[in-house]
């Protein structure tokens, strides 16, 4: 524990950088996952199709991606975050076509009926009623990219993957620790802080 | 509109508002085409009330009520009036009920509260798709009373859809009687009592049950008083 104290600030650092990396990387995912949420949610013919993608690109395994990724882009932040994009999609497309396909449809109905149109429906109705259960993906997403995140030691982008990494070719576990510990405090907090937004929104936004 | 469930009576009431568009025929709403308005502008002007409510659960009592008014752009005195007048009219004490959410209403509340939002905007035809349905028969009689009472005093055209031939005949001044997509007959409740069309119509209202039950009672009455 030593090493994780006599470098609190380096560390303090890279857990910035960290965050940083899984923010961007967060960012990114958004905006190819909501509109093909949207997509998947209206038309389930192409949901299937979508959803296998995502799905294709979950399995393989991280570090794969990351090796593929950086043999085209280079070293450095750029490659994590796609990587990080890449994976948030599986939990997030799914979850934001299930938040849209769960709004009740008398509600969808009656906003019809009473002469919404299809911009109002959605972000009268529709949003604030899936906003529940997409926090609830973006908390299983955020997450996710933390412990991913760590990657980033491997390939020059920073993060408390460096710590890891370095530890691991010195042969020195306390270094190691000292980014692992603070990466699944993180994803601890991230967690907490997630389930308690979702509560929230839920006790103002459903039945 | 009454008719076994499947009969085509809500698909023929959603005509009307265009969330059904008729493969044939022609819809007039105030002697105007429906084909040839913009569908979002023709519902506002059109009061829209269902069975499963659909209150926007994200809403209160207060922010349902307005829904219309605020899409015709109302100013907010207005609506803010209207909406107290509309749950007055409906049987809600605006102070108590304004600012709760649906789930803490019961269904007969939660119905009480669709049907003032879909005659918020003082619309000249309101559509109700078996509106009463789902509410048990005590709280569906005394809303059905209502109903009544709320289209005299606003001279509103109702559109009623029902499976319930005593609801039909309590409310209608005219009955569309369906069934498998066509219309049975089309008349006031006492020619279709007294003149079926066919003989579905006559089974349809056929007294015969109650006739006996109400016999029965007779009977029963007359042995308690001997």
């Amino acid at each position: 524990m030593s090493y994780m104290f006599s470098h609190l600030s380096q560390i303090g650092a890279l857990t910035l950088q960290h965050l940083g990396l899984v923010f961007v990387g967060l960012l990114v995912a958004l905006v190819l996952a909501i509109p093909l949420g949207i997509i998947a949610a209206r038309y389930p013919r192409l949901g299937t199709p979508i959803f296998g993608a995502t799905g294709i690109v979950y399995v393989i395994p991280s570090l794969a991606l990351l090796a593929v990724a950086v043999r085209y882009l280079g070293l450095g932040a750029v490659p994590v975050i796609l990587v990080l994009a890449a994976y948030a999609q599986f939990i997030l497309v799914r979850n934001i076509a299930t938040a849209l396909r769960n709004v009740p449809a008398a509600q969808i109905d009656a906003a019809r009926g009473l002469g919404m149109s299809p911009w109002q429906q959605f972000w009268r109705v529709e949003v604030p009623l899936a906003t529940p259960v997409f926090i609830g993906g973006l908390r299983l997403a955020t997450v996710a990219l933390i412990a991913i995140a760590t990657l980033g030691g491997y390939v020059g982008a920073g993060g408390l993957g460096d710590e890891i990494f370095l530890g691991l070719q010195r042969k020195y576990v306390e270094q190691t620790l000292a980014g692992s510990i603070p990466a699944a405090a993180l994803a601890v907090l991230a967690d907490a802080l997630f389930r308690l937004l979702e509560r929230t929104s839920r006790a103002h936004l459903s039945w | 509109m009454l008719g076994p469930s499947g009969c085509g009576k809500s698909t023929l009431l959603r005509t009307v508002n265009r969330l059904v568009t008729p493969q044939s025929g022609t819809v007039y709403v105030n002697g105007e085409d429906t084909a040839h308005t913009d569908p979002v502008q023709l519902r506002r002007r059109i009061g829209y009330v269902i069975q499963a409510v659909g209150l926007f659960s994200h809403m209160t009592v207060a922010q349902n009520v307005a829904v219309v008014p605020s899409l015709l752009r109302w100013e907010r005195s207005r609506i803010k009036a209207r909406v107290d007048e509309l749950l007055e009219l409906v049987g809600l004490d605006p102070q108590r009920y304004r600012s709760r959410y649906p789930r803490e209403l019961s269904g007969g509340e939660q119905q009480r509260v669709g049907v003032a939002r879909a005659i918020a905007g003082e619309p000249p035809v309101l559509l109700m798709d078996e509106p009463f349905g789902a509410v048990d028969a005590i709280v569906r009689a005394t809303l059905q009373d209502e109903i009544a009472r709320i289209a005299q005093r606003l001279r509103t055209t109702i559109l009623f859809v029902t499976h319930d031939v005593d609801e039909a005949l309590r409310l209608a001044d005219r009955i569309v009687v369906m069934r498998e997509g066509q219309v049975e007959q089309h008349d006031t409740p006492l020619r279709i009592l007294t003149e079926p069309a066919t003989p579905y119509v006559a089974k349809l209202f056929a007294l015969d049950e109650d006739a006996r039950r109400y016999d029965d009672l007779r009977a029963a009455l007359s042995r308690v008083q001997q």
